[in-house]
């Protein structure tokens, strides 16, 4: 018997039985991992301690979406995203209108009009030129129904072997209406938890997609701009716009990483209602068949919005209005009790933590 | 959607609920065998909607949990071989071993693949016919028919670059280690729906017999727990030791014959290590003589690989229900699912994770506020 064992007998008064303890593992990565990337609490680990000390500004320091800079008496939003999607075409959509709506969306996400993008690619050595054809047709469709340019961009190649066909960086700017303040840090007790539809969608469309699991599913991408959407909300508010304290797009790491990312910087609580959060039977399926949560699951054109309970109402029922919005629920609301946790009521009257993942969601063995 | 709706009704859950509360005189504790169950448990809230005075405990039941680290570390010595495709359950990617985890091996070059059938690597052994895809096969009774059936089918095509890493471990044994601790303070298990589906039941009778203690093969869904927890204090209460089958609508006593009779022509039972144990006899499966030369142990000569498990978290006793997570002071602070010092906190399906994910490290007071603490 180790030295261990025994201090642990002393201190816990309780002889060990046949399960013993277990061993002290070593989790540092001094690589990159994948769980990095996945939007978890290792990504944020690495913004962290990587990327904000070093560039720290008050700017950045909100790590919304987007920055909302004041040029010349105008508020401009600027935002960038990568996009590394695999396959690069799937139902729904494609590397190119996932590249053109995701940055239209980090600046609907503040409450700006996009107006500017630019587009830069990494090409894959051996890339027919047929698909980047493609990928940049569907690039231009996006632009146009979202209502924004392309002014500006960037080609490179690697060799065969050192990309994925193709990776897209896209830039935009946009202009804030006056009056709209929207950040992380505005949720207070109070307020109304509104989400635009069915979550999931995209998540599990790409995962049907992929080597080793295709499996049937008439499931497509939710891919789509929301700037429209947003408009459309802002509108409803009328000359309450102050009441719109945060808006975010659950891509990965899906609805419970933008709540928790807000009810953190918010330093409030958050109560879900399972029962009101809409997912489709198919992901639903999906999911229970893999053992992952839905609600960790990416989208692409939904949106989450913290509002001031006046205008909950009728903000509601303008998304609903909206194509993009039909779906729309109140899922739950932010409270004053336990900041920086959210939790939700499950379908069976019992409460759980919806906790922000650390590295990618894993399927479970059984 | 149907066959999930059904067994998730809040109203028949209260029904339920209730009927445990008028059965019941004193109190009773009760072990849940399987990681899963653990999972539904915490990811419903069941817990909190027992009366006062049934005790859950968590079981031994996850297979990531007590695969041994020795295990683990052979996994990741083949894993780093060049010319390997290793691949595993997802869950296994996580899991450290004394130097990193797969998801380290993977960033480091290692082709690791996450599959979810057992069956996924024979297309992947016959796409690289140069390389040697190793299969990490893990898990209890519920995995092991489609793990022989890789081996089964690998050996009917012909396929000489599939081998398999076999760490299979079975039930009646931890429960039995369970039960023969000086130390136990289980009455009662919720037992394995899944490994009974595929072995059956009859086994667990002489059990329940000679350490007169009621067993219900109890399936996943809050309502089947819920079902499977007044089955089992109706038991108590009224003094019997018998093994009843709550999940009948997925398996009978004689289990799936198919199965066994697959499993018993590729594997054979052997003496196991379990992680934080040690050696358990005649506890899991290794290949049988016929597919030895499918395993991977000997094909990558990492049979020496021994590797000391040093003693640090109370994981071994959560196992074996004899603490609950949060009795761990590390529970939460030092030990999170980010940085986990013990198995139980690697795995979803794992007490401390489960514990962890959904909530059990608030204060029953943040629950209270919510209307449902108890």
């Amino acid at each position: 018997m180790s030295a261990g064992k025994v201090d642990e007998r002393e201190e816990t008064g309780a002889e060990l039985g046949p399960f013993g303890s277990c061993p002290l593992p070593i989790f540092e990565h001094p690589q990159i991992v994948l769980g990095h990337g996945s939007g978890g609490k290792l990504s944020a680990e690495l913004i962290e301690k990587v990327f904000v000390s070093r560039f720290r500004n008050s700017t950045l320091e909100k790590m919304d979406d987007q920055a909302v800079l004041e040029i010349g008496g105008t508020r401009v939003a600027f935002t960038t995203d990568s996009f590394v999607v695999t396959p690069i075409f799937f139902p729904g959509g494609d590397i190119g209108s996932l590249a053109v709506n995701g940055t239209v969306n980090d600046l609907a996400m503040g409450g700006a009009k996009p107006l500017y993008l630019s587009a830069a690619f990494i090409l894959e050595e051996g890339l027919p030129a047929t698909e980047l054809e493609r990928v940049v047709d569907s690039m231009a469709a996006a632009a146009q129904s979202a209502g924004v340019q392309l002014v500006t961009g960037d080609t490179k190649v690697v060799n065969r072997g050192k990309g994925d066909k193709v990776f897209i960086t896209t830039t935009g700017i946009g202009v804030v209406p006056t009056g709209v303040r929207m950040s992380a840090d505005r949720a207070r007790p109070g307020d109304k938890i509104l989400l635009s539809g069915f979550i999931g969608d995209h998540g599990i469309t790409i995962l049907s997609q992929r080597e080793g699991l295709e499996f049937e599913s008439a499931l497509e991408s939710d891919c789509a701009a929301l700037n429209g959407l947003v408009d459309a909300m802002l509108e409803a508010a009328g000359g309450e716009v102050e009441g719109f304290r945060v808006m975010r797009d659950p891509t990965r790491g899906g609805v419970a990483t933008v709540l928790n990312e807000i009810a953190g910087r918010s330093r409030v609580g958050m109560v879900l209602k399972e029962s009101a959060i809409p997912v489709r039977d198919a992901v639903r399926g999906a999911c229970e068949l893999l053992g992952l949560d839905p609600l960790y699951v990416a989208n692409e054109g939904k949106l989450v919005a913290v509002v001031a309970p006046e205008i909950a109402d009728r903000v509601l029922g303008a998304m609903r209005k909206h194509p993009l919005g039909a779906g729309a629920q109140a899922i739950g609301e932010v409270v004053e009790q336990h900041p920086g946790m959210v939790l939700m009521k499950t379908g069976v009257g019992g409460t759980r933590v919806v906790d922000v993942l650390f590295g990618e969601q894993l399927p479970r063995i059984c | 959607m149907k066959y999930l709706d059904e067994y998730r009704d809040g109203d028949i859950a209260a029904k339920l609920v209730e009927r445990i509360r008028r059965v019941q005189t004193r109190p009773w504790v009760i072990m849940e065998v399987c990681g899963g169950q653990t999972h539904s448990i915490v990811k419903n809230g069941i817990d909190h909607l027992l009366p006062k005075g049934i005790e859950l405990v968590h079981g031994p039941g996850c297979p990531v949990c007590v695969t041994p680290l020795e295990m683990i570390d052979k996994a990741h010595a083949i894993a780093r071989c060049p010319d390997v495709i290793f691949c595993s359950f997802g869950d296994m990617l996580r899991v450290p071993g004394s130097d990193g985890d797969l998801f380290s091996i993977k960033s480091q070059g290692g082709d690791v693949r996450v599959v979810y059938s057992p069956l996924d690597c024979l297309k992947i052994a016959k796409a690289n016919p140069d390389k040697q895809v190793v299969f990490f096969a893990i898990g209890f009774e519920t995995t092991a028919p489609a793990n022989a059936m890789l081996a089964w089918q690998a050996r009917q095509m012909g396929l000489k670059n599939v081998s398999l890493l076999v760490s299979h471990v079975l039930v009646p044994p931890a429960i039995e280690a369970v039960l023969s601790s000086p130390q136990n303070r289980v009455q009662g298990f919720l037992g394995p729906g899944h490994v009974c589906a595929v072995v059956g039941y009859a086994e667990y009778e002489p059990m329940a017999a000679r350490f007169h203690v009621p067993i219900v093969v109890t399936g996943f869904e809050p309502l089947d727990i819920l079902e499977g927890v007044l089955m089992l204090v109706e038991q108590l209460e009224q003094g019997r030791a018998e093994v009843e089958n709550q999940y009948s609508r997925v398996l009978d006593r004689a289990g799936n014959r198919p199965a066994q009779e697959l499993i018993a022509k590729v594997f054979e039972v052997s003496d196991r290590k379990w992680r934080g144990v040690g050696m358990i006899p005649q506890s899991g499966f290794r290949l049988c003589e016929e597919f030895r030369e499918l395993d991977a142990e000997a094909r990558f000569s990492v049979e020496a690989i021994d590797t000391m498990e040093p003693e640090v978290c109370i994981a071994g006793q959560i196992l074996q229900g004899i603490k609950k997570p949060h009795d761990c002071p590390a529970f939460g602070t030092e030990c999170t699912p980010q940085r986990p010092l013990g198995a139980t906190m690697v795995s979803a399906e794992g007490a401390c994770a489960a514990y962890y994910a959904y909530g059990r490290h608030l204060k029953d007071a943040d629950l209270v506020t919510l209307g449902n603490g108890r």
